[in-house]
């Protein structure tokens, strides 16, 4: 979701601005406006340290840092630590992880709030429309501690309700979160428990933005109603699914820290194991930082170039792009 | 009007049904852990408890008033919340609104600027020794400055300020002898105010949720925020039983059934600011995330 619209304006943005006078406008733009770049120059400054300067630091992955000769005077060393990353025991293992909890969420996660939206949409009864918006938008406000808490709450062996409702239908009670094979499911599914409802925000947005014309015409046309959603609904939001799935694809390798750390233990660690907790461990854990910074910037270049890809390609086979 | 047909009108219930079906997976997990909070702990962990309180009891909330950490926890959580999202809040619109001005030379730079580090970053490591250089660590500016601002917020309240509010109104403010920020701060931001609303749900939500920053810059424990003692009660507390594979506990130990009780009630009071306000928000918060999306 986020860049949605930030795309567009990186888009229109320089190229509203090549103009001949450009100099001169600056200028008259410094001396009418000289308060607002005042305003903007903190947020700006901010960026510059908390965001620029950073990617400066990410030359340490190239580098031995040593802390007391600072980022700049460590002694380089060249792409030793990527060659110990790529040749290190864990990288397949991470890799394998990463991927598959990204395109497993993706293939999931990615058309529930898409499903979801489609079928709100069909919904005439008010009540029952605003009831199901409100309940399913609720579990976005849980923080992830809480849902992952819910999630080992619901899912204990011993005492949680599913494993009662298992056993009581005369199976066996299963240690979920201790089996590697259900990681990356429970992973996923309370992913859309807790996101797919919030995401269909987006596709209800551009579903009332379709011209009802159609519609009307269709039904004179005897088209059915599966029909129509088919054929006005989904390429009317096309454009948006698009945008959305770019998105998600220059992410694939982002798989976020924060619920696949709570997540985690000891037991299901070979498929619980991915870039984000790796470099968490070895570098904040372990303070290597050059070494975890070197697995960083791989990630984050893989993302890039990931992203300018699936993006290009976008814009190459139906003119819908970010930039 | 042309009558439904019969195919129609199948579709129409399956989709009631199906909804239905989600409506209830969403909601049931929620009912559960309000009812379990005020239900009878050991009823809970036998599996006798699947919808409505059984043996209602306080014990769990009566348990966490007398938890000095968690209490701490929430007082920190709340002096994080309101100071990360006066924080944000105010850089928010000092970028939103010279960017949505037509007349600011040098916009589309700056927003390039800005916006290429939603895609792009230093990443974790090199955050971490800049906020430990900049000696923030464990104080309370390294959980709200790091992330001072977000982009996306940024670019959806310029997008409010140049199409919710007639432009003609900030030109006659300007010819009339409003300065720029007489004018943002008279006329552009009182119109502003349900985007402002929106805003502050977003930021406050954000932080009131965050344990990661927490986590890594923070290790004094009277600072901490209450999803990390979230953590250590919710998290940890059922690894620790399920990794001990937990044979002996069942139901017995007051001990256990008062560590269970907690935990169901922790959530709701975890969530309670939320949970409060959330009825009356509602109209506000899929307002913004409209506005990000018909910019796209």
């Amino acid at each position: 979701m986020p860049g949605l619209s930030a795309g567009g304006a990186a888009a229109s943005g320089p190229l509203a601005e090549r103009r001949p006078h450009r100099l001169k406008s600056l200028r008259k733009s410094l001396r009418k406006n000289w308060d607002l770049y005042l305003l903007i120059a903190p947020v700006l400054a901010y960026f510059i340290v908390f965001h620029y300067f950073p990617m400066y630091g990410l030359q340490i992955a190239f580098k031995n840092f040593v802390a007391v000769k600072g980022i700049w005077g460590s002694p380089w060393i060249g792409l030793d630590h990527f060659q110990r990353f790529f040749d290190s025991y864990y990288f397949g293992r991470l890799i394998k992880n990463t991927l598959g909890i990204s395109l497993y969420e993706l293939a999931v996660g990615f058309s529930a709030p898409l499903l979801l939206a489609l079928m709100i949409n069909e919904v005439r009864r008010k009540t029952f429309r605003k009831l199901v918006q409100t309940v399913t938008y609720a579990p976005h406000f849980l923080s992830t501690v809480v849902l992952v808490g819910m999630v080992m709450m619901f899912l204990s062996p011993q005492k949680g309700i599913v494993n009662h409702i298992l056993v009581f239908l005369g199976g066996h009670s299963v240690s979920f979160m201790t089996e590697p094979e259900w990681f990356k499911t429970i992973y996923v599914f309370s992913g859309v428990w807790q996101s797919a409802g919030w995401g269909s925000i987006i596709y209800l947005a551009a579903l009332a933005g379709i011209d009802q014309g159609l519609h009307e015409a269709a039904i004179i046309d005897g088209a059915s109603r599966l029909r129509r959603i088919w054929h006005i609904n989904l390429p009317g939001i096309l454009p948006t699914i698009v945008i959305l799935l770019i998105l998600n694809l220059g992410n694939v390798m982002g798989v976020g820290f924060e619920k696949v750390y709570l997540m985690q233990n000891n037991l299901n660690k070979e498929s619980s194991d991915v870039i984000a907790t790796y470099v968490y461990q070895m570098g904040i854990l372990g303070a290597q930082y050059s070494f975890s910074a070197a697995v960083g910037l791989f990630n984050s270049v893989v993302n890039f170039v990931l992203l300018i890809g699936v993006n290009a390609f976008a814009r190459r086979m139906n003119d819908t792009s970010l930039w | 009007m042309i009558k439904p047909s019969l195919g129609d009108r199948v579709a129409g219930a399956v989709i009631y049904v199906i909804l239905a079906l989600a409506l209830a997976a969403v909601l049931y997990p929620l009912l559960y852990m309000l009812s379990a909070s005020v239900s009878d702990p050991k009823a809970v962990i036998e599996g006798r408890m699947w919808l409505l309180p059984i043996h209602p009891t306080s014990v769990g909330y009566e348990k966490i008033l007398h938890n000095r950490e968690v209490l701490i926890g929430y007082r920190n959580t709340i002096l994080y919340t309101v100071i990360g999202t006066a924080i944000n809040l105010a850089m928010t619109v000092f970028a939103a609104f010279p960017l949505s001005r037509r007349d600011f030379a040098g916009r589309g730079v700056m927003t390039a600027f800005l916006v290429f580090t939603m895609f792009f970053g230093g990443g974790l490591i090199p955050t971490y020794l800049l906020v430990r250089d900049l000696h923030m660590i464990d104080t309370l500016w390294a959980l709200v400055i790091p992330n001072a601002v977000s982009v996306y917020n940024i670019i959806i309240m310029r997008t409010f300020f140049q199409t919710g509010i007639p432009h003609e109104l900030q030109e006659a403010a300007s010819i009339d002898g409003c300065g720029n920020l007489q004018t943002l701060r008279k006329i552009v931001l009182p119109l502003s105010m349900p985007i402002i609303a929106v805003m502050v749900l977003f930021y406050s939500v954000g932080h009131w949720n965050s344990y990661f920053n927490a986590l890594i810059y923070l290790s004094d424990r009277h600072k901490f925020p209450l999803q990390l003692f979230l953590r250590e009660i919710l998290v940890k507390g059922e690894m620790d039983e399920m990794l001990q594979g937990g044979a002996a506990m069942i139901g017995q130990d007051q001990q256990i059934l008062d560590a269970e009780a907690i935990k169901y009630a922790i959530v709701i009071v975890a969530n309670l600011p939320i949970l409060l306000l959330y009825p009356f928000l509602q109209k506000y918060f899929v307002k913004g995330v409209m506005i990000g999306a018909i910019k796209g």
